[in-house]
């Protein structure tokens, strides 16, 4: 908790929560770390087996072969989060499944899931986006941010 | 009637005659699974909705309570009912099946002892012969209202809890054979400024400890007096911080009488996913209205107080980021011979 939320407690009310913080497991972070570290690694090595695949059987590039790559990635992780495994495997990894492009895919797919019985239009179509819209918001945000510094430089720059 | 400053001693004694609950799919692989009377599959129900799903279980703990008791519908005067669905939907479509004068409640997971309190006050000063009290929670409906969409893959820290899929209802009646509800003490809200839904547990230990203080203080008897102490729904961490405040204050609670709903409705192969504990106002009620009322019934208890305790906060006063009011609501349930 920040100083300045500290701050608006009354005496007691920051008595109690030291003494209850006290008696609360915190979260494991170094064993979070590790289990992040290992699954977020065994999907990249997924991934790079697809993206190999690929390569050596179609006409793909280095710079092309990320799309078919990322798609079946994606469709790997929406059928996981449908059969309902894949928040099982998301409370064991943490950040190993969530910062992934499946992870993404995750958030999509479970709204959707969630929300169809309010109907496609109100429940699945405007709910869809409910985690996932402000990764795409601020996501086109930073990027526009970048593109934008990359340009000024590359006008003072003259190159 | 009115005993100290916020008790209730009920002089006429109201009898639980029947109590019913209904269990869900991850419920019936608990150590309580035998105690349901009722135990579900499928999720769904076979509804379409998991809000649906969360009707019927109410439904059919009402009917089966009804059943129990010899009754027909008709017979039931009132129906207090509370769940933790917005505009408590699944309470009133409920109450719309039963057909019944029905007062809707809202105390989060405490509406269980709030309902059985009120209705032991409604039997007890005569304005009604039998009085129907239950709640319901259903773990895929109220998760998609409080937290995230069920197949989200969020990690949850070691301190959240499970919304347990389970309904519970007693039918109270001025006469009749069953364990008596003798007092009752109305909690008031206590806030100790925590915000974290994810640490419910210990955001309600303080409002328990002090409906449990007004209790001891009001009626001026020793905690000893009860066989069993039973916490709504604290889960562990909330239970320990309770027993430990309790302790801080003075009031000596045996370790071994003291106990939890949250904790005993999930076994511990069941603990890497409820984490803390069950949670909801389902949980509180399946466990009072199935497993301690047959223990009651064997004869292995004779005096429980169940202190339900319930966080009321709303997805958007979490967002808008206030802190969690609590409150808890403590009820005796006694067999008399």
């Amino acid at each position: 908790m920040s100083n300045k939320q500290k701050k608006k407690l009354t005496a007691v009310q920051q008595e109690y929560q030291s003494f209850a913080k006290a008696r609360e497991p915190g979260r494991p972070v170094f064993k979070n770390i590790i289990r992040a570290f290992i699954v977020g690694g065994i999907i990249c090595i997924i991934a790079q087996g697809i993206s190999d695949f690929f390569l050596w059987n179609f006409d793909f590039t280095e710079k092309t072969v990320g799309n078919p790559t990322g798609a079946i990635m994606i469709l790997i992780s929406v059928i996981l989060t449908s059969l309902g495994i894949y928040d099982h495997i998301a409370q064991w990894a943490g950040a190993g499944t969530a910062v992934p492009v499946t992870g993404f895919a995750n958030s999509i797919a479970s709204a959707a899931i969630e929300h169809r019985s309010e109907g496609l239009v109100l429940g699945v179509g405007g709910n869809m986006f409910k985690l996932a819209g402000s990764v795409i918001v601020f996501g086109v945000f930073a990027a526009f941010v970048v593109a934008l510094i990359k340009t000024t430089l590359a006008m003072l720059g003259g190159s | 009637m009115l005993h100290g400053h916020q008790t209730w001693i009920f002089n006429n004694q109201p009898i639980i005659i029947a109590a019913a609950t209904v269990g869900g799919p991850f419920e019936a692989e608990g150590p309580l699974a035998n105690d349901f009377d009722l135990l579900h599959s499928d999720l769904w129900l076979e509804q379409d909705s998991f809000e649906k799903a969360q009707k019927k279980m109410l439904e059919e703990a009402c009917l089966e309570a009804i059943q129990k008791g010899g009754l027909q519908k008709q017979d039931v005067q009132f129906f207090l009912a509370g769940d933790l669905l917005n505009q408590i939907i699944s309470s009133s479509f409920a109450a719309r099946t039963m057909a019944t004068p029905f007062l809707g409640l809202y105390g989060a997971c405490s509406s269980s002892m709030e309902s059985l309190a009120l209705g032991a006050l409604i039997v007890n000063s005569g304005a009604g012969n039998h009085v129907l009290c239950g709640t319901v929670s259903h773990n895929g409906a109220v998760e998609k209202q409080f937290r995230y969409p069920t197949e989200y893959g969020s990690q949850k820290p070691p301190t959240a809890q499970w919304t347990a899929t389970a309904a519970g209802v007693v039918l109270l009646a001025a006469e009749g054979e069953g364990p008596k509800v003798t007092c009752a003490t109305i909690g008031k809200i206590v806030d100790m400024g925590i915000s974290d839904p994810y640490n419910m547990g210990g955001a309600m230990a303080p409002a328990a400890v002090d409906t449990i203080t007004a209790h001891f203080r009001d009626l001026r008897i020793d905690p000893r007096e009860y066989d069993l102490i039973a916490t709504g729904d604290l889960g562990r961490v909330g239970h320990e911080i309770a027993a430990d405040l309790l302790k801080k204050h003075n009031i000596k609670i045996p370790a071994e009488i003291f106990t939890d709903c949250g904790i005993m409705i999930y076994g511990p192969d069941q603990q890497s996913e409820v984490l803390a504990g069950g949670s909801g106002c389902g949980c509180s009620a399946a466990v009072t209205y199935g497993h301690i009322l047959n223990r009651m019934k064997r004869g292995e208890l004779r005096k429980v107080l169940i202190v339900a305790t319930g966080a009321l906060l709303s997805p958007l006063s979490y967002q808008q980021k206030e802190s969690i009011p609590c409150i808890a609501h403590a009820v005796s349930i006694e067999s008399i011979q």
